[in-house]
């Protein structure tokens, strides 16, 4: 799907390998263990209670909607579906973790196994995942340049935060970029993120280790922190990767530590070692009685799971007939898909819709950075201005004029192109006559038409066309001059 | 002598008495006993009497004011209220002030009682004398006041012995409520865990702490208890279990109930006085028609070491938020947010408070998790099997509720494990989640009271108050009166 990018062990003896770990803020109306208000961008701490501040004695709630959110995910990923699971405290000491101790998921998550699909080039590839978990997100801790004291925003604390975390099949750069993106796509079919990077509402860390191809061992591998764009990952990987090479090729070892990525300068500096790695102090959350679903429950989501975007890209192109190009584009924004689906419900000619909705509307919506429905041309319009193309009243390149005009009125297909002046004439009687004053004008062209050359009758129809203004119908002019000068 | 709290209550609904009145006359009790015992940290007093007015003008206009109308009452100082500060005890919290009232605080005020102060304790719970308090001091024992009232609720035992007519909230981890009510000879309930909501109580130890009440007799716990429990939607481990009409529970009386003897509960280290007290008291049940059997519970020498890992384990993940960050105290010596951490807590957390962080750290840490704080939730389950097992056959079991009777003070503060055994005969019920009450049956020929101790099944709070009442009904030793008395 995404154009091939340079392998950075291409070349050497080794290979990388790569596991992720994405962390997806889940979009629920309130936090995950309290009624605070789930939302980005808010004054900085009005978004809390005794509970998300942490404040002695309060205890935290479990957000029904966001189990279900979570199970939802690791349902459209083929896990398997924990049918008893509890909380457990992740203990560490930070200023924006008002406890000091998280609560997450330890050794019963509530998903584990599955996989994803995704594809790099022309082939797909099957990303198992070792769990999916749920936990709270921790506040934000705001430092200010030149100032001797750190402010915390704690609007963010206690956001349902989903933890994904791959198992270490991805093998290059571009595999990460694939699944990422496949992940983001899913969360959205779900409607269970906002998947916003810039404002970190999914977020990834990765851990890489590359080892003499061919060997199947894990070796000692680094974590990189602070990915936040699927750029920066891909980057950061590459750049790592290429650190790895460079250190083991010259004799040394990896060492074991965590990194932080620094987009500007394209590097990687440590921010700790293993020897500073945290004992998180794991136990099992006394304030929440553990969770248990029935059979019923978790069947019943199932069953109202939304098509997924694997399969919808493979059903546009095998029962609609796209190119992989057509589906990819489409698949890759749910509202894009969804616009063109309502489009081919109203006319199946899906080839020509794909050509309208993947070209003019999602340029539109590019441009202005709108969703397809916000371009202002409703499913209905756009098809009939692909229906008046199909029936000869308007050419294709007229059409886009058209198209332009179609935006922001709700005024009919039809009275826009005549408005527009650009109704194509398809009238054969006026353009027989439009047809005999040009090959009269020009004899010469018109004999050369009559001995076979065919270059003098795009010629005559441009003549046609300048005579008409442009609004004749070029393939039916082309036709007529066969058909007049017996040359078709 | 003023009146006890169900009396009160029927007086101020009767407009016999106002609430204004009650109130005042609560207060005026506490001033009178509170310096010779230093059991208050605060008293609440122009806007109980304010809250005080506020209900009378609501019985004036002909409203309901609630079952427990114009009842003062006293929280522990590790329950959260609005009003006032809410330390546990603790340095640490010396000036802090809850945004929020305890769910437990809300349900008493709707029912119609009011807050009048707050209680001393030993720092976050932890302490069995009332000794441990870096805000009040040790508080006395009306008794003798040379002597703890036992711990961490000793304020509100003391209080509860030197006073009429209030509730008294405690709160109880491995003993906290039941241990101070038998050193000041008041009754003293924890029920079973899941019965009261805990949000706002500052957790000690998550999985074991429980709020609960010390009155002058089973009745007043029995009307208080009514008013507390069921469900919060606030507390997830607060059970959906209807909550019966505890004070209509005890007319039905003792006969023909079965109780059990548990043989490990009178082990070396009982004093032979207490041991005596309490056989008698047993007496006094069978004589009431009680069915009484010996029963065991052979995990029960496990139950002290297993409480002592499990409850540090959980208070030093519950006490990492005191850091000095966000509220509470925070070292002035501090430079980085390292130094805040370390420096605040070194500064503001009591030895024992330290040396409970301490061991929960340890036994939570990569490599021990196993040796201790797994093995301890093992042998917590063989504990409540064994329960589980005993009461199939009776409907609850006895037990001395101390091996001592109240101490002097000094006496073991400088001696952790002499502290520590004084829980071993209650820490099971917290760790069985199972109700404990602990009532007085008599007194040691020094004149100290003698506190017996009875478990009952999850959820069947009634029973035991039902069993303690008709002991009551038979007996006087809860009505006898300590020297310091209001």
């Amino acid at each position: 799907m995404a154009k091939a990018k340079l392998d950075p062990t291409e070349g050497t003896p080794f290979e990388a390998v790569i596991g992720l770990e994405v962390h997806a803020q889940l979009k629920t109306r309130t936090k995950m263990f309290c009624g605070c208000e789930n939302r980005y961008g808010a004054e900085p701490n009005t978004l809390t209670c005794p509970v998300c501040l942490g404040h002695p004695g309060s205890l935290p709630a479990i957000n029904r909607r966001a189990v279900e959110y979570a199970v939802r995910v690791g349902l459209a990923c083929g896990c398997e579906i924990a049918r008893f699971t509890k909380f457990d405290r992740k203990n560490y000491y930070y200023p924006d973790l008002p406890k000091n101790y998280q609560i997450s998921q330890y050794d019963m998550p509530l998903c584990g196994g599955g996989a994803i699909d995704v594809y790099v080039g022309e082939a797909k590839r099957r990303i198992g995942l070792t769990r999916i978990h749920l936990e709270e997100d921790a506040g934000k801790n705001i430092h200010a340049e030149g100032r001797p004291e750190s402010w915390v925003d704690l609007n963010r604390a206690g956001v349902p935060l989903l933890e994904i975390v791959s198992k270490p099949d991805l093998g290059t750069p571009e595999e990460a970029g694939a699944y990422l993106r496949m992940l983001r796509q899913i969360l959205l079919y779900l409607d269970v993120s906002d998947c916003n990077m810039e404002e970190g509402s999914l977020r990834c860390d990765v851990n890489v280790s590359i080892r003499p191809r061919g060997t199947s061992a894990l070796e000692t591998r680094t974590e990189i922190k602070n990915l936040n764009s699927f750029t920066f990952v891909e980057n950061a990987l590459a750049h790592e990767i290429r650190r790895q090479i460079k250190v083991r090729s010259s004799g040394g070892t990896v060492e074991q530590q965590t990194l932080l990525y620094d987009p500007a300068r394209d590097e990687t500096r440590v921010m700790r070692g293993k020897e500073e790695a945290h004992d998180y102090r794991y136990f099992p959350e006394p304030d929440l009685a553990p969770l248990s679903f029935t059979e019923e429950w978790v069947e019943g989501l199932r069953r109202s799971l939304p098509e997924l975007p694997a399969a919808r890209y493979e059903r546009l192109q095998n029962a609609l007939g796209l190119s992989a190009y057509h589906a990819d584009v489409l698949v890759r924004d749910r509202g894009m898909a969804d616009f063109f689906e309502e489009c081919v419900a109203l006319y199946p000619k899906p080839q020509a819709v794909a050509n309208w909705v993947v070209n003019a509307v999602r340029e539109e919506a590019n441009i202005r950075q709108v969703s397809a429905r916000e371009t202002g041309v409703s499913p209905s319009r756009l098809v009939d201005l692909v229906r008046a193309i199909d029936e000869g009243k308007v050419s294709n390149q007229k059409a886009r004029d058209v198209f332009k005009a179609l935006l922001g009125n709700e005024r009919p297909v039809a009275d826009v192109i005549r408005a527009l002046g650009l109704e194509q004439i398809s009238d054969d009687a006026f353009l027989r006559d439009a047809v005999s004053a040009v090959i009269q004008e020009h004899p010469g062209p018109a004999e050369d038409v009559r001995k076979g050359k065919k270059n003098s009758v795009n010629f005559l129809v441009g003549q046609v066309m300048r005579r008409t203004k442009g609004q004749a119908n070029p393939g039916m002019v082309a036709k007529l001059i066969g058909e007049v000068l017996g040359a078709s | 002598m003023s009146p006890g709290v169900l009396e009160t209550a029927a007086a101020v609904r009767g407009r016999k008495v106002k609430a204004a009145e009650s109130v005042a006359e609560a207060i005026g009790q506490i001033r009178r006993v509170d310096p010779q015992l230093h059991a208050v940290s605060q008293v609440r007093e122009d806007e109980a009497r304010r809250a005080a007015d506020d209900l009378d003008r609501r019985i004036a206009r002909g409203e309901d004011p609630g079952p427990l109308a114009g009842v003062a009452f006293t929280a522990k100082d590790n329950i959260c209220t609005r009003w006032g500060t809410t330390t546990a005890g603790s340095k640490i919290l010396e000036s802090y002030r809850a945004p929020y009232d305890a769910t437990v605080v809300e349900r008493l005020a709707r029912a119609g009682a009011i807050c009048v102060a707050k209680t001393n304790m030993d720092e976050f719970g932890m302490g069995s004398s009332t000794e441990n308090s870096a805000t009040v001091g040790p508080t006395r024992n009306p008794w003798r006041t040379t002597h703890v009232p036992g711990g961490s609720s000793g304020g509100a035992a003391a209080l509860a012995a030197a006073t009429r007519g209030m509730i008294h909230l405690g709160s109880d981890t491995g003993g906290s409520i039941r241990q101070p009510a038998a050193c000041c000879g008041v009754t003293g309930i924890k029920p079973s865990y899941g019965r009261v909501s805990r949000y706002g109580l500052l957790a000690f130890a998550s999985s074991l702490d429980q709020i609960g009440v010390l009155e002058a007799d089973a009745r007043e716990c029995a009307a208080a208890l009514s008013a507390m429990a069921g469900k919060d939607p606030m507390d997830s481990t607060s059970a959906d279990v209807p909550v019966p009409d505890y004070v209509a529970g005890l007319e039905k009386g003792a006969r023909g109930l079965r109780l059990g003897v548990p043989k490990e509960y009178f082990p070396e280290g009982v004093d032979p006085e207490v041991e005596a007290r309490v056989r008698e008291g047993i007496d006094v049940l069978r004589r009431l028609g009680v069915d009484v059997r010996e029963v065991s519970l052979p995990h029960t020498r496990h139950a002290n070491p297993t409480y002592v890992l499990i409850s540090a384990a959980e208070a030093s993940s519950n006490l990492a938020r005191y850091d000095g960050v966000h509220y509470g105290y925070r070292s002035s010596e501090a430079g980085s947010v390292l130094e805040v951490y370390a420096r605040s807590r070194a500064e503001a957390f009591g030895p024992e408070v330290k040396r409970r962080i301490m061991v929960g750290t340890f036994v939570l840490s990569a490599g021990y998790y196993d040796a201790f704080y797994n093995k301890a939730c093992k042998v917590r389950k063989l504990i409540r099997r064994d329960f589980e097992a005993a009461f199939r056959e009776v409907d609850a079991v006895v037990s001395p509720t101390s091996p001592v009777t109240a101490f002097p003070i000094g006496d073991k503060i400088d001696d952790p494990l002499k502290l520590y055994a004084v829980d071993v005969l209650t820490v099971p019920a917290n760790l069985a989640t199972v109700p404990g009450v602990s009532f007085p049956c008599g007194f040691t020929r020094a004149g100290l009271p003698v506190g017996m101790q009875l478990y009952g099944r999850p959820f069947e709070d009634g029973t035991i108050l039902r069993l303690a009442h008709a002991f009551q009904e038979a007996t006087d030793h809860h009505r006898k009166a300590p020297p310091v008395r209001a």
